[in-house]
């Protein structure tokens, strides 16, 4: 089976019924977009690279929880979660994906390339890590404008071998930045098991010599990295610099959507699937302590399938970018 | 036997520099290792430790002298029991001008160049009657960031040695003073780290000035200047603006071989999204600079290490400003045109003067921005003189000089009277040995004779 997810005990907080439901409807639609979005992908509406989240939603569910008014994510290009856990409009991220002008970036950034000032959320970075030293740069300037907001830099474990990873962790420690870099371990840089690729496969040591804490987390369980994120971003916001979090994930999919996952065994997969989904661990939580019935959450499912169904009808319908469109945004217009 | 202490070089673009103190004085006993004197170049001020033993038998350098020549005498050692009185006292003259203020340092071949201030067309933006202050390039920077961070609280700088050691070449010199370390900021060395986090504070709401200790070092972070600053606005849809200056000396320095002396105009010139510019004197450099720090777009602007010591006219108005991606004509002329960037435009100027006198009319376009490219003055200019010369210290291959050479053919094909020409450097990594230096880098005299061979048959 595989390390990737814990083999611990789901933590067992006291539920409260509208976060618990909270959660669960976040990550289910996390899960019915990109399994619609793999679709649409496959029938040639999506170009180009797409690299679906399914099976992290925990991650991104649980971090965005800890997080105020104000705070930044960034990511690198398996960033559709991220999008919709910054409360990105679903219709807006469809629609990019399939490149039209109803796209966030009106269609000229593509899977890999949405960003939104408003909700704080800078990017879809293409390049492996270069998304890292960019949210440092997110806290440097939170410090600098005295702002107590915190910057969620993530990851992947592809991602932690980059340099320029190891060159931000410097920075920010030394200057006591407030940021937290979550590491996504799903257990495979594109097709490379973390045990080909990293010399040190426990990542949330891989700031020990930056002086940065670290901690693993059980990235299948919400609730863990909720309570694990509220520690890493108390400590960042309260001026002690970085923190470290290697959330121990899995993805379903391949690492993007003409991965044929040669590098490891259905069972594994099957595995993980049945005995560590975040999102049915959630659902017996929810139904264990009582907070909603089966049929409360088939409820919730068919509302989260209407909302999936219209974004993607609107990716479909929304037009190709104006020809115009090729010209704009090149530079921004210098003021008199 | 006696030992002559020589001046030393302590940088390598220094030819002089002041001999500000002695510490030792005449008679005492010397061991290597001791510190004996103080100097000061334009960059730095630089204790000299002694390479031999013995006693200090004469100062023929007065400390506070001005203007002392690298490899001059500047004191006697005599060995133990020797006598210090048979030293003799008449070394060769160590000093060319006394003159209480010395002149910066200045390499030969710029002399010339820069002399003919007058040559400088009054910019259409100054008003008749502006009065100008000599002020070196680095100085005429320096001033350009302090203005802008006076202005605007979110402009602040980082980079290698840029605050406590007051800049590798000393443009960032007093702003830490001024600014403090919240807004001046040394980095480690870490270029593609520091690039992508000044490109984070830019989107966070900053105005960073990120300085290079040379743009080769910019290398390693070229991903983060190209795909993270150049490409955001456009790959967002509009929404990411990022109002970034990448700063630095670019180009050859002076004998420090092929992996610190490329000219990357090119380079950077090739990519949408940024703006590059690449100033001469010390005037269009400030207004310019100025105008890259208030852009709400990155650019690069490349600087001249062997320029930075050079004194130019800046004038004195407030707050003035150059636009980004307009050239000036900063020479007229009838016969050909010369087009040069950075110190190339030196060199153009210099060889307007030597074709002057041999009888040809150059007219001299300062580029000033290599991104966006005026291509509007380079043609008008080439209307009238019919011919064409660009100089750059880039490689020719895919140059600066092909680009408008190319425009050139497109826009004004059927004025020209010859092919355009290029002047660039030699098409190998730069070499260290100074003879060979010399042949790989353009200069006037190359300009001189691309120009003369255009206007052939004239």
């Amino acid at each position: 089976m595989a390390k990737a997810a814990s083999p611990k005990r789901r933590s067992s907080p006291k539920l409260k019924k509208d976060e618990a439901l909270k959660y669960y409807r976040d990550m289910l639609l996390i899960r019915r977009f990109e399994e619609r979005a793999g679709q649409l992908y496959g029938m040639g509406k999506i170009a180009g690279f797409c690299h679906l989240y399914i099976g992290q939603e925990a991650v991104v569910t649980g971090m965005q929880a800890c997080l105020k008014d104000g705070d930044q994510v960034i990511t690198g290009y398996r960033d559709h979660g991220h999008m919709l856990a910054c409360d990105l409009d679903p219709k807006g991220v469809m629609a990019e994906l399939t490149g039209r002008a109803g796209g966030l970036s009106r269609g000229k950034g593509g899977s890999m390339h949405m960003f939104s000032r408003e909700k704080n959320f800078f990017g879809g970075h293409g390049i492996v890590g270069a998304q890292v030293p960019i949210g440092t740069g997110l806290a440097f300037s939170n410090k600098y404008l005295g702002k107590d907001n915190v910057c969620l830099a993530y990851f992947g474990d592809g991602a932690a071998n980059q340099g320029q990873v190891y060159e931000a962790f410097n920075m920010a420690s030394l200057w006591d930045l407030p940021v937290v870099y979550v590491i996504e371990n799903n257990m495979y840089a594109m097709g490379t098991s973390i045990a080909r690729h990293a010399s040190e496969t426990e990542l949330y040591k891989r700031g020990i010599s930056f002086e940065i804490k670290g901690e693993e987390v059980d990235g299948m369980d919400v609730y863990a990295v909720k309570k694990a994120g509220e520690r890493a971003v108390k400590h960042a916001r309260s001026g002690k610099g970085p923190y470290i979090l290697e959330m121990k994930t899995y993805r379903y999919r391949g690492h993007s959507m003409s991965d044929p996952a040669k590098y490891r065994k259905r069972e594994e997969v099957d595995d993980v699937r049945s005995h560590h989904d975040p999102i049915d661990g959630l659902k017996e939580q929810i139904i264990e302590a009582g907070l909603a019935t089966e049929a409360d959450l088939k409820a919730i499912d068919k509302e989260i399938r209407a909302i999936v169904k219209d974004a993607a009808d609107f990716s479909l319908e929304s037009p190709e970018p104006d020809p115009s469109e090729l010209w704009t945004d090149v530079l921004l217009p210098v003021e008199a | 036997m006696s030992v002559d202490i020589l001046m030393p070089a302590l940088s390598p673009t220094m030819e002089e520099g002041t001999l500000a103190k002695w510490l030792k004085g005449e008679g005492d006993k010397i061991e290597a290792g001791d510190i004996i004197a103080e100097i000061e170049t334009d960059k730095a001020t630089m204790e000299v430790e002694a390479v031999d033993e013995g006693t200090l038998a004469k100062i023929l350098i007065p400390e506070g002298t001005e203007g002392v020549k690298v490899n001059a005498v500047i004191a006697v050692l005599t060995e133990d029991g020797e006598d210090a009185s048979s030293v003799s006292a008449a070394p060769a003259p160590a000093v060319d001008k006394v003159s209480p203020v010395a002149e910066p340092e200045v390499l030969e071949a710029q002399a010339a160049a820069d002399a003919p201030e007058a040559q400088i067309l009054t910019n259409p933006d100054i008003p008749d009657g502006t009065t100008y202050t000599k002020t070196v390039l680095r100085d005429a920077l320096r001033d350009a960031m302090a203005e802008e961070m006076r202005r605007d609280e979110t402009v602040f700088i980082m980079g290698e040695e840029v605050a406590e050691y007051q800049g590798a070449y000393k443009v960032t010199r007093e702003l830490l003073q001024e600014f403090g370390p919240r807004r001046v900021v040394d980095t480690p060395i870490t270029e593609h780290g520091f690039a992508g986090l000044g490109v984070g504070a830019a989107f966070g709401g900053l105005r960073p000035i990120v300085e290079f200790m040379t743009f080769n070092f910019a290398m390693q972070a070229i991903d983060q200047i190209i795909n993270s600053a150049a490409k955001t606005l456009y790959m967002s849809g509009g929404q990411m603006g990022c109002p970034i200056v990448f700063r630095g000396p670019n180009a050859a320095a002076s004998r420090v071989g092929a992996q610190h002396s490329q000219d990357y105009a090119a380079w950077y010139g090739h990519v949408p999204g940024l703006k590059v510019v690449a100033p001469w004197d010390a005037g269009s450099a400030k207004a310019l600079l100025k105008s890259a720090i208030r852009d709400p777009n990155p650019v690069v602007f490349l600087e001249h290490e062997l320029l930075y010591g050079i004194e130019y006219d800046v004038p004195d108005l407030e707050d003035y400003t150059l636009p980004i991606g307009k050239a000036a004509v900063i020479r007229e002329g009838s016969d050909v045109t010369l087009v040069g960037y950075s110190r190339c435009t030196g060199f153009a100027m210099e060889a307007a003067e030597k074709l002057a006198a041999e009888g040809i009319s150059a007219e001299v376009v300062d580029l000033r921005s290599i991104r966006p490219l005026d291509m509007d003055t380079i043609v008008e200019s080439v209307k009238k003189t019919n011919r064409i010369v660009t100089a750059e210290e880039g490689w020719k291959h895919m140059g600066v000089g092909g680009e408008i050479a190319a425009g050139v053919t497109e826009l004004a094909f059927d004025y020209l009277d010859a092919p355009p020409a290029r002047v660039t450097q030699k098409d190998v990594p730069l070499p260290y040995a100074g003879n060979l230096e010399d042949m790989s880098l353009p200069n006037a005299d190359d300009i001189v004779a691309a120009a003369k061979a255009v206007c052939e048959g004239m």
